[in-house]
């Protein structure tokens, strides 16, 4: 079960990052968004061949008011 | 103790860190505030060219969008780690900020207590060393201890920024004399960062020789926010002319300012 900013999701082992993405409503093209796979960054170039694998914990982060 | 005064005006009287200058000395803080409009009127207000930004999960229900908000308003974008309490967590928010926000700036928290949000330095000092290795201009968040302040700056951060008081506190200056200390260890420059409660404390720590001040709940707490960043960005200014200005010492006992000489003799 791939997790999806600590949610249970339905998307599938072998969905690339974009294709998460899309499940959160974001274009690749999305303004101030960082993705995290793993505790890794995964890059923007990459979000579109980024494998995911099948417990895959996946962080989306985006701007937020703070500090 | 004198120092060297240059003329100048509060208007041109500029700063830099990193090879960036600011005119605005008022570092604002993004947290807080009602709206997004309210919140884009006090950064208005305060003249800030710097504000802070967390990186949190992606709210498909948000409404607005805060970066799109702070594009319009002109402002460089100073993303935080707040909420990490490891080096690791924070080199990770650190290295996804830049991803996000296309900057290497970054305002380093490393909290070690949740009561009094205060940093853990030995976290701090080790997550500072490697975003600096990682090419990042770092701005810490530390105790207002001058020794570690030195530290910071050897490992090559850009910046530190002690607090006057535990963040959100309102508690204003508490130790002024390690402020000023703090002041003379390091050349980088010091930005108050954490305790401010109102103008009063803002001004204080320029005169106390601080480069800028950072205030966010102070602003956005404030009953009318607007009206705070206005008074605010005043105080940085009064406080920065003063600070250069050469204030006259402290004494116990008084000294005339009107000449006795030529004073009437009535019997």
């Amino acid at each position: 079960m791939i997790l999806l900013n600590g949610q249970s999701s339905d998307v599938p082992a072998g969905e690339t990052v974009a294709g998460a993405l899309g499940r959160l409503g974001l274009a690749v093209d999305a303004r101030g968004v960082a993705v995290a796979v793993d505790g890794e960054v995964v890059p923007r170039a990459a979000w579109e061949s980024f494998l995911l694998s099948a417990n895959a914990r996946v962080e989306v982060l985006t701007a937020m008011q703070g500090g | 103790m004198a120092l060297p005064i240059a003329p100048m005006r509060a208007d041109s009287d500029s700063f830099t860190i990193a090879g960036t200058t600011m005119r605005s000395r008022l570092l604002l803080g993004t947290g807080g505030f009602p709206s997004l409009g309210l919140m884009a009127e006090a950064i208005r207000a305060s003249g800030s060219e710097l504000v802070t930004v967390a990186l949190r999960r992606v709210d498909p229900q948000a409404r607005g969008s805060l970066i799109d908000v702070l594009a319009a308003a002109g402002v460089r974008l100073l993303p935080n780690t707040a909420g990490c309490h490891t080096a690791r967590d924070a080199v990770l928010t650190a290295k996804l900020a830049r991803e996000a926000f296309a900057t290497d700036w970054i305002k380093l928290e490393v909290i070690g207590d949740e009561d009094t949000l205060l940093p853990d330095a030995p976290e701090l000092l080790r997550a500072a060393e490697e975003l600096v290795d990682e090419g990042f201009t770092v701005l810490p968040y530390t105790t207002d201890d001058p020794v570690l302040a030195r530290r910071l700056q050897d490992v090559g951060c850009a910046a530190v920024m002690p607090l006057g008081a535990p963040i959100g506190s309102g508690m204003g200056i508490r130790n002024p004399y390690n402020l000023a200390l703090l002041r003379r260890a390091v050349h980088v420059p010091v930005v108050l960062d954490a305790g401010i409660g109102t103008a009063s404390d803002a001004a204080l720590a320029m005169e106390l020789g601080c480069d800028a001040v950072m205030a966010a709940s102070a602003i956005s707490r404030a009953e009318d926010p607007v009206r705070m960043a206005r008074a605010m960005c005043r105080a940085v200014e009064a406080g920065r002319l003063a600070s250069t200005a050469g204030r006259i010492p402290r004494r116990l006992y008084a000294t005339a300012s009107t000449p006795e000489e030529g004073l009437a003799e009535f019997r």
